[in-house]
């Protein structure tokens, strides 16, 4: 029935899409390797493990129930639903009409169940917009998210609105014509959400539902393309690299902070005894200047840039931060949307400048995070604990405290007058080291 | 009280030719600041009286680097950590148990790499295990009954997933063990990690540590008890500020042990 002037448009269509998408995704990893090395190819069975358990699992989600719960429902709606979106990419390409159909009951229970998923998507969807909409969940009317970052939360929930309508609609329509026995639509599949949506389409004429019918199933389609290229416009590229987010994240317990290597070479030579302070250094003259801790973007390493796109913006991070609860400026949410509004701003940069950045005088610390920011962080990992895809915003706030304090000397005075008395008698307070067991005799 | 602590030095030991089983790490907080000072006292005393066989560095002790490392003071850290490596591997040492969680994590975590490679307990592990092997035994007595809640400290709890060895001594002491609001992994910090200890905090609208005292309050407990001298601190000074000093007592785990023998 389908002409081959449909499979043609559809084919354009599809590979128009699929590119853009490829194009932007090519983009993202051209970005995240701007960050400097880091090695996580360690522990693979620890982290395949990792990644089914809190990536596919959802297992970090579900500790917030009311919000795990719903958003479960909506990620296996996500999942299971696209078995349908390839029997559309299938049927589209080849002009068959539900080319599963030949699975007998299979195919009634998977349809089925793809209506039940649909339709607590869109539940779970509503109650997700109540949240943020009218409820007002202190996490969702913060400051970070004014603009577009609450703009881009709420079209996604239309999107998925607008979605699984259509495809509750698609199937009615083609429903009301199977049990019409109208052309090609033979009985396949069972609908227990749309068989209430099929009477609405009683006394329109068979032609008319059947055009309603083919225009859904095209808009359908089409918005399945536009989601995925929005994604890469919007902050919900959570869906994709929560796996490799959660499959690449540190290991090590949380309190755990890196030893900087290169300050290691330099303090080794510092204090064996057989250096020789004038001994030449062979000098590679290609070699850049290492720079201690990190004043932009491309001073993080490709974990942390890859945390940035991974970040959805739930704002569990900053629910559970001291600093914030108690109204200082720092929100952990915030700083992986600066990283990644700048990483973006400097990829940008670089495709105006033929694959060269170009400097613009800016740089995430200062333009983008205050040092009151990151001075109000008490390192004590909440955000790292609550993140439901293991990002880790406190490994970039201490990058940039290291640059702060090692490059610019910039500590607040009292840090560094602790700092001054760890190096002068190896305490943060001004006592002496020779009094340090007084205590046994007091 | 009255008791005469012995605390031999790792000097002390090694010039007899003996290693001791386990070494101290009293830390900053438990050498000088005088509250914290009370804390390192009451675990000595558990150590004399299970007959544990420990030394510490006494005046060879230097700062861990910790704060300095928070501060993003790398080479300060690194300095002051290979300082140390080279004093406890001069003495050989084995096993380290120390009071600050600070200093566990930072000896735990981040000396292996730079040559420090010790067992790292901290006191409240080392207590349970004392426990649990019969070398320390304790009646409920005096804290029978109590109400008492514990902050867990973040370089404890979420930074090593330490969480269980503070609440079975509580409930080893037969007091009623209470959970804030905001407990093991959710607990709130004190305010005092990160090298906060040691300058203002930003403009807010509250401090930290009266937030996190609050949430004790609400389980209106007899004592809250800590695993952290930092804590301590911040907690005493959330009780002051709310000026319940009189009903609520702030302390150690080690000094519930200690006095719950009448050390």
């Amino acid at each position: 029935m389908i002409s081959y002037l449909d499979t043609i448009l559809f084919a354009i269509i599809l590979s128009f899409g699929i590119s853009f998408f490829v194009i932007n995704i090519k983009k993202i990893i051209r970005n995240i390797k701007l960050g400097q090395d880091i090695n996580r190819s360690d522990n693979s069975a620890q982290r395949w493990s990792n990644m089914a358990m809190i990536a596919l699992g959802q297992s970090k989600m579900i500790k917030r129930p009311i919000a795990g719960i719903l958003h479960v429902i909506v990620y296996l709606g996500f999942v299971i639903i696209n078995i349908e979106v390839l029997e559309i990419i299938i049927d589209g390409l080849f002009g068959t009409h539900r080319v599963f159909s030949f699975l007998g009951v299979f195919y009634d229970v998977l349809i089925g169940s793809f209506e039940i998923l649909a339709f607590l998507v869109l539940v779970a969807v509503i109650v997700f917009l109540i949240r943020r909409n009218v409820i007002n969940l202190k996490r969702f009317v913060s400051s970070d998210l004014k603009g577009w970052p609450k703009s881009d939360a709420n079209y996604i929930l239309y999107f998925e609105i607008v979605l699984m309508s259509l495809f509750l609609l698609m199937n009615a329509s083609d429903y009301h014509l199977q049990l019409l026995n109208f052309g090609h639509y033979e009985l396949a599949g069972a609908f227990p959400i749309s068989q209430f949506i099929e009477p609405i389409f009683n006394g329109i004429p068979e032609t008319t539902v059947m055009m309603i019918e083919r225009f859904v199933w095209w808009l359908h389609i089409i918005g399945i393309l536009c989601f995925l290229n929005y994604l890469y416009f919007s902050k919900h590229l959570h869906i994709l690299l929560a796996f490799p987010n959660t499959y690449y994240a540190n290991l090590n317990p949380n309190g755990q902070f890196d030893n900087l290597a290169s300050v290691t070479k330099e303090v080794k030579l510092m204090m064996d005894p057989n250096a020789d302070p004038f001994a030449t250094v062979p000098i590679d003259k290609n070699a850049i200047p290492s720079k201690f801790g990190a004043s932009d973007v491309m001073d993080l390493n490709w974990v942390q840039l890859l945390n940035a796109y991974t970040c959805t913006e739930c704002g569990r991070c900053k629910s559970s931060c001291p600093a914030n609860i108690t109204g200082k400026k720092l929100s952990p949410r915030k700083i992986m949307m600066d990283t990644r509004d700048r990483l973006e701003e400097v990829g940008k940069n670089i495709d105006a400048n033929k694959g060269v950045f170009v400097p613009d005088n800016k740089t995430l610390l200062n333009d983008y995070i205050t040092t009151e920011e990151l001075w109000a962080c008490t390192s004590c990992n909440a955000c790292v604990e609550e993140c439901p895809v293991n990002i880790s915003p406190l490994s970039i706030i201490m990058d940039m405290r290291r640059y702060l304090v090692m490059e610019q000397s910039a500590a607040p005075q009292p840090i560094n007058a602790m700092m001054t008395n760890i190096e002068n008698n190896g305490a943060p307070w001004p006592y002496n080291q020779q009094d340090r067991l007084n205590w046994k005799n007091e | 009280m009255s008791e005469v602590i012995n605390v031999p030095t790792m000097a002390e030991m090694m010039a007899q030719g003996k290693q001791p089983e386990v070494l101290f790490w009293v830390g900053c907080a438990g050498s000088f600041d005088d509250r914290a000072k009370k804390i390192t006292k009451a675990f000595v005393r558990i150590l004399n009286r299970s007959n544990v066989s420990f030394a510490v560095l006494g005046t060879e002790e230097s700062c861990t680097g910790d704060p300095a490392k928070r501060a993003g003071n790398e080479f300060l850290f690194q300095m002051q950590a290979m300082m140390n490596i080279e004093v406890l591997n001069a003495y050989e040492a084995k096993k380290i148990v120390t009071a600050c969680p600070h200093c566990f994590n930072t000896l735990k975590n981040e000396y292996p790499e730079l040559g420090g490679k010790y067992e790292v307990i901290h006191h409240t592990e080392f207590l349970k295990s004392l426990l649990d092997t019969g070398r320390l035994t304790i009646e409920g007595g005096q804290f029978k009954g109590k109400r008492i809640t514990f902050h867990d400290p973040c370089y404890l709890g979420r930074a090593n997933n330490i969480y269980e060895a503070p609440r079975d001594l509580i409930q080893k002491l037969d007091a009623e063990l209470l959970e804030m609001k905001r407990s093991r992994a959710n607990g709130l910090c004190c305010g005092a990690g990160g090298a906060q200890m040691f300058k203002d905090a930003e403009a807010g609208n509250k401090e930290i540590n009266i937030e996190r005292t609050e949430d004790a309050l609400e389980t209106k407990p007899d004592i809250i008890a800590a695993g952290c001298p930092f804590c301590n601190t911040m907690m005493t000074d959330g009780i002051k500020n709310k000026e319940k000093e009189s009903d609520v007592k702030v302390m150690d785990i080690a000094e519930l042990i200690a006095n719950a023998q009448d050390l």
